[in-house]
């Protein structure tokens, strides 16, 4: 039977070897990690990755490049439309093609409200980690509406695949404005709501207020990225140094923390959550009319419309469906700002339609890396805390 | 694509740059190994330029060519804004130097690169297989890795012998 064993030698002999996880609440999934103790102190941390390893990238080497979007939901399960995204743009910078107004307006909508999504489960959960377990029901119920949207346009929940090569799958349905004016409502109060409950809470202060401090420098080093990086005081925001997908057309602040505990990323990821309200109240205003995909024949279906009128439309959808489209040769890199932080997806392509190698940066893995700094010298119980912190999805990181 | 780090990279290592590619705006510079870590280290601490941060290492295997492994380097400049790409390439069984002592992250990153093509690299601290089992045999991403084979996970225990009911 294949194992994943790991042993470790202790420093001396006054120390302890415990195992956090595969299976364990705290850790999100299946992350293991091998804590060595003194008395409650850690001295240090290593996790242990690779128990949800699906070999998504090679995977991505025997699909088209179509067929490779549904893959990416798979990695990010609680931002499915962001990695939909980075992967989409990428596809395009390769085929130097871009998509219309109206289908990035869309994309920076859902995307943004993929962000809320994503951290109303990272602030639900990581609360009921550390002891505020009312906060989980009530960011799973907010949630809600915005999967009922997604499905609304999807059809799905979660795998949602909405976003195709040069657009969107499909237009966006009847009923889709007011349920998004619905969310811009009801969320800011919401927000208040979650604050008022967690940022005066005494226990949630003394959880998260100077624990988990890495500085600055350490966090650049370390590769970190996202809120973790913007706690420590970095204003580095994807969304605002490379725009894509039209994001510099959208007035919104980058919130930053000065000290870089888990009390700063908490404080950014709510503020994030405002801010993206805003660029989607902005966006569905701004939704202009007109194609919801780029027309380039060979590479994108026709109009639905056009393909039953005409023989030259039906012979293309067959085509580019059956046998998909041949890339440039090349390699190009895209990376967006997921809702935990740089998701960078790097592409070779050898003129084939398939990729020859598709390489995804999961911002969860390079922050997780950075765990031994963040616990060790801290107390057990910090640990969860600080994994918590983090922000990480099992799935992205073992892929 | 920003000219400065090109013209830089040009004026200091004319001699170990093996190749420029641009592509799509984005810049990649083909090095020899052994000056990996020295243009590594000048990238990141030139006033100018400033790439402190390492947003990927990753593999790609070209089976056909005689140095099969192509390491790419994908950097960030967090002040300037600015990508760049650096790319080595070696035969099998060949070493690559480690970059963790100019940026810690590329320790786990460089370890997934080992787990999956195999491509060693020195000094790395802590080099083991990350995503695959400690037993596999094997590198995965490699391009002639069986795709078909499949791993036997429980096996029938050969020593006892079977149990026969009368």
């Amino acid at each position: 039977m294949k194992t994943k064993q790991y042993e470790i030698e202790p420093i001396s002999e006054d120390t302890l070897i415990v195992n956090m996880g595969p299976q364990h609440p705290a850790t999100h999934g299946v992350l293991r990690v091998v804590v060595e103790l003194d008395g409650e102190t850690v001295v240090k941390a290593t996790p242990v990755i690779g128990y949800l390893h699906t070999g998504i990238e090679k995977t991505m080497e025997s699909k088209t490049y179509s067929q490779v979007i549904p893959l990416t939901d798979r990695m990010d399960y609680v931002a499915n439309l962001s990695n939909n995204l980075g992967y989409c743009l990428a596809v395009e910078k390769l085929l130097d093609i871009e998509s219309p107004p109206k289908a990035q307006f869309v994309r920076v909508l859902l995307t943004e409200l993929t962000r809320i999504a994503s951290h109303l489960v990272w602030v639900g959960s990581h609360a009921h980690d550390i002891g505020v377990a009312t906060m989980f029901l009530y960011a799973f119920r907010e949630r809600e509406l915005l999967l009922d949207l997604f499905e609304l346009v999807s059809g799905q929940r979660m795998m949602t695949s909405y976003f195709r090569i040069g657009g969107l799958a499909k237009d966006i349905p009847d009923g889709f404005d007011s349920k998004v004016k619905e969310i811009s409502r009801v969320f800011p109060e919401k927000i208040d709501d979650y604050e008022s409950l967690l940022t005066k809470n005494r226990i949630w202060l003394m959880r998260t207020k100077g624990v988990g401090v890495i500085s600055k420098e350490d966090a650049l080093d370390c590769g970190l990225s996202g809120p973790i990086l913007r706690g420590c005081g970095v204003r580095w925001d994807l969304r605002k140094s490379n725009p894509y997908s039209g994001y510099e057309r959208f007035e919104f602040d980058v919130p930053t923390g000065t000290s870089g505990d888990i009390f700063d990323r908490y404080l950014v990821r709510v503020n994030e959550m405002r801010q993206s309200l805003r660029i989607v109240k902005q966006a569905l205003e701004g939704i202009p009319e007109g194609d919801f995909i780029a027309r380039v024949p060979g590479v994108t279906l026709p109009p639905k419309e056009e393909v039953f009128e005409s023989m030259e439309a039906l012979i293309f959808h067959f085509k580019t469906i059956v046998d998909g489209f041949c890339a440039p040769r090349g390699e190009v890199y895209h990376s967006i700002e997921s809702p935990k932080g740089e998701l960078g997806f790097y592409i070779v392509s050898d003129g084939t339609p398939k990729p020859y190698r598709v390489k995804v940066r999961p911002p969860c893995f390079v922050n997780l890396s950075a765990l031994n700094k963040l616990v060790s010298g801290r107390l057990l119980a910090d640990m969860v805390a600080t994994i918590g912190s983090i922000d990480i999805v099992l799935g992205e990181i073992d892929r | 694509m920003d000219s400065v780090t090109l013209k830089k990279l040009k004026e200091k290592f004319s001699d170990l740059i093996l190749e420029v590619i641009e592509f799509r705006g984005e810049l990649t510079f083909i090095i020899k190994k052994e000056d990996l870590i020295k243009v590594c280290q000048f990238l990141k601490s030139d006033p100018e330029l400033k790439y402190n941060f390492l947003s990927d290492v990753c593999g790609v295997d070209f089976p056909q060519k005689e140095k099969r492994f192509e390491v790419v380097y994908n950097l960030y400049s967090v002040p300037n804004r600015w990508r760049v790409r650096l790319k080595v390439r070696v035969r099998e069984g060949e070493s690559v130097p480690s970059a963790t002592s100019v940026w810690s992250a590329a320790n786990w990153m460089e370890r997934e690169v080992y787990d999956m093509f195999g491509v060693k690299f020195d000094n790395h601290p802590d080099l083991r297989r990350i995503l695959m089992p400690d037993d596999w045999i094997g590198h995965p991403l490699r391009k002639d890795f069986p795709l078909t084979k499949e791993e036997i996970t429980f096996g029938y225990n050969k020593d006892e012998k079977p149990e026969i009911l009368e």
